[in-house]
């Protein structure tokens, strides 16, 4: 039996006259994301993207958990195709579909007649396949308003495809096509959140990361690693950059107040991230600031970080709970890495008790004791990267 | 040369393996809990480990465990399951035809006060699901079923436990010992529905001493190994980064694998049916078993001195398992065998790298063997 993926894009559809381009955009990352898996092909017909196989092998489990992560993809469907023939179309129901229904107690038909030379109106196909269904699955009722598993079956141009309850996609828009952004991802839980929750407006992603040795470990690195790989399956290739922050931290411990160092760090690090986001071309900042979590999250201790860049600045975690970050991390699969136990540069010389309200003016006034300037060019100029996937 | 026909007792070691153990036990012998650069290189080569060994079962990097062998993941989720499920139930349901790590473990909760069910095994040494279904109830907390049977090569029907479970709302949890399918038939976790799932590094040409245990992401066990944590607490004890290394780089090995099993049953069918013609020969395996696994009886001709005769001639075959040297087979007892045959059978088990040649000499030997050997 030939086994086909059949995807819906479905805020796509509203673009008018620009659809066609988004909808190639997420042929490519479809097709980038298939690579590994196998040979696949990709054609867009009726509102539908059909994924096809000519190997008999290819391997359409792995396929289509990582086409449930791409962007840009409301719903999608794993179908058997047949030819148009009201016969073989109840027979393939009944095998393609026998693991689902033998132990399912309700079910409706859904008959899409896109080819209207096929002898069979809708209602007719329903009725038919329904029919005979019945007579094959002697647990199953008719449920038209909620059923546990609806059959379709759709009759296009080029075949029949049939298939059972359509998964949700990764929904959104086509990774790339609203720009790139450069994420500023610690080892926490919020950061990947927030590169993810951007990725799926569209936004292709740098990555950031600042590390203190010897404060920090090489395991703590590791660990960024790890979850910028975990939102990489959704967002595509990741590039991230690793700055070297220890020069300036060990700078700002010396000269500045203890209670503002977490604040003027911060703002340093949105300098650094600006030089190597303007780069890469990266047209914004990502943050996973959630209002009020920490200190340095308040109204006015964001308003000191915000106003040392240009770039605008998304923090797509902002009016969420705490609750609300670990639900998407869990469902993303970065939860568990984002708790494993290593020090970040975040918590290396934080101040026992940070300053909750500072002024842009009395930071400005504490930082310039140094001039950070070279230091900041150099961190950014002496970042390395790598590619994670 | 030799010619080496019981892989499914141990398997030569491969030679991606045996560089690997090398460059291990030379260059990367840190212990991957250090913090320290020595440490956390040791740590990539078990995490990259991990993961080929979930690309091999189609599951997630967390879902694996790495245990000392086949024996010790049967162990540990067997009895790891029961403690945690203990509270729920008293039944479990297994075949009667499991490996000695399953079937004495098996016997050990049985002294415990548990209800243990063995499910007949028919003629071709497999549990008839319908069997199964009838004995899962709500009070069973456990159902354990190899995949391959070790001695006959027959597969149980594993991938329809789930739903039997699910029809019978039981709360079970179901564990497979997957270690003689493992490389030799495609497995993917998920579909297979298991909830626990054993494999061994010696069987697919890694090296002795490694093992691993699935555990589905969701599923809760209490092992039965105490100690500093590693591989989460399921088995603590310092990796034994050399062997769970060689047996990552074997698996590595095993692509192809749908490819194999049909040449595999070419060379099999071959094999059986100049094996048929040689006179008193009774083949003892069924056509639908897996290929690697040939078991036959020589009419009046007690495996011993089979086993020797074809060993002076550097051909190594086994008798049933090699796991139950001295006793009648309880698995060929259970597919329905004469005594006499069972105390005639004899395992060839074939690898990957095993020839039509080498058979031909074997057959040849074995018609030998019928003619010198006395009967008793």
């Amino acid at each position: 039996m030939k086994e086909i993926i059949l995807i819906k894009n479905g805020e796509l559809a509203l673009k008018g006259l620009n659809r066609r381009t988004f909808e190639d955009m997420m042929i490519k990352n479809m097709r980038r994301r298939l690579e590994h898996v196998g040979k696949f092909t990709f054609t867009a017909s009726q509102s539908t993207i059909m994924v096809e196989s000519q190997d008999e092998n290819a391997d359409f489990d792995t396929a289509f958990s990582a086409l449930k992560k791409v962007f840009g993809i409301a719903g999608l469907s794993r179908a058997a195709e047949t030819e148009k023939d009201i016969e073989k179309i109840k027979k393939v129901a009944e095998e393609y579909l026998a693991e689902e229904l033998m132990f399912a107690k309700t079910f409706k038909v859904n008959a899409k007649r896109s080819d209207k030379k096929f002898p069979l109106k809708s209602p007719e196909i329903c009725m038919e396949v329904g029919g005979y269904l019945l007579e094959k699955f002697p647990n199953l009722t008719v449920d038209v308003h909620n059923p546990d598993i609806i059959v379709t079956v759709e009759v296009r141009d080029t075949a029949v495809y049939i298939h059972g309850n359509q998964h949700k996609g990764a929904g959104g828009m086509p990774s790339g096509s609203a720009g790139k952004a450069a994420l500023l991802i610690s080892g926490g839980i919020d950061s990947p959140v927030a590169g993810w929750m951007m990725a799926k407006r569209g936004l292709r992603l740098t990555g950031i990361h600042f590390v203190s040795p010897p404060y920090t470990s090489e395991l703590a690195e590791k660990k960024v690693h790890e979850l910028t790989r975990k939102v990489a399956a959704y967002s595509g290739r990741i590039k991230l950059y690793i700055v070297e922050f220890t020069k300036i931290q060990e700078t700002i411990k010396d000269n500045c107040p203890e209670e503002l160092f977490t604040i003027i760090m911060r703002r340093i690090m949105m300098k650094t991230a600006e030089k190597i986001a303007r780069k890469e071309d990266c047209e914004a900042l990502i943050t996973g600031e959630s209002l009020g979590q920490v200190a340095s999250q308040t109204l006015k201790a964001l308003a000191c970080t915000d106003i040392v860049t240009e770039m605008p600045v998304f923090r797509p975690c902002i009016g969420m709970d705490k609750g609300e970050i670990v639900k998407i991390s869990r469902d993303i699969d970065s939860f568990d890495t984002s708790i494993l136990p290593y020090e970040d540069c975040c918590t290396v010389f934080t101040p026992k008790h940070p300053k909750t309200r500072p002024s842009v003016e009395e930071v400005e006034k504490a930082e310039s004791a140094v001039d950070f300037t070279e230091m900041i060019e150099e961190a950014a100029e002496s970042a390395r990267f790598i590619l994670i996937d | 040369m030799s010619i080496y026909l019981d892989n499914s007792a141990t398997t030569p070691l491969c030679e991606s393996a045996k560089k690997k153990i090398a460059y291990i036990l030379d260059e990367c012998w840190g212990n991957p809990s250090s913090i320290h650069h020595l440490g956390v290189i040791a740590k990539d080569e078990l995490d990259n480990a991990r993961k080929i060994i979930a690309s091999k079962l189609s599951c997630r990097e967390d879902e694996i465990f790495f245990t000392s062998g086949g024996t010790e993941s049967n162990n540990i989720a067997i009895f790891g399951a029961v403690e945690k499920m203990a509270r729920r139930g008293n039944k479990i349901v297994t075949t009667s035809a499991e490996h000695p790590s399953v079937e004495n473990a098996m016997k050990a909760l049985e002294n415990k006060g548990f209800n243990v069910v063995r499910l007949p095994v028919g003629e071709n040494g497999s549990i008839n699901i319908q069997d199964l279904i009838r004995e899962v109830d709500e009070k069973t907390i456990l159902v354990s079923v190899m995949l391959v049977n070790n001695e006959l090569g027959s597969i149980n029907p594993v991938q329809l436990i789930k739903k039997a479970v699910m029809m019978k709302k039981s709360p079970a949890l179901i564990h497979c010992d997957a270690v003689q399918g493992f490389g030799k038939i495609t497995i993917k976790a998920e579909k297979l529905g298991v909830d626990l799932m054993s494999i061994s590094s010696h069987k697919i040409h890694g090296p002795k001493g490694a093992g691993a245990l699935y555990i589905r992401k969701g599923v809760n066990i209490v092992s039965p190994v105490y100690g500093g944590g590693q591989e989460k607490g399921i088995r603590s004890g310092t990796e034994a980064m050399p062997a769970v290394c060689g047996f990552a780089a074997a698996a590595e090995e095993l692509t192809d694998i749908e490819k194999n099993l049909e040449s595999m049953k070419e060379l099999r069918d071959n094999f059986v049916n100049k094996l048929q013609k040689i006179e008193g020969i009774r083949i003892n395996s069924k056509k639908d078993a897996l290929p690697y696994i040939v078991n036959f009886s020589a009419k009046g001709i007690p495996s011993q001195p089979m086993i020797n005769y074809l060993s002076e001639r550097e051909i190594y075959v086994s008798g049933g398992s090699a796991c139950a040297k001295g006793h009648r087979s309880h698995v060929l007892l259970a597919a329905g065998l004469s005594p006499e045959d069972i105390d005639s059978a004899i395992r060839v088990s074939l690898s990957r790298f095993n020839t039509e040649e080498e058979l031909d000499i074997l057959c040849k030997n074995i018609s030998n063997a019928l003619n010198e050997l006395r009967k008793v």
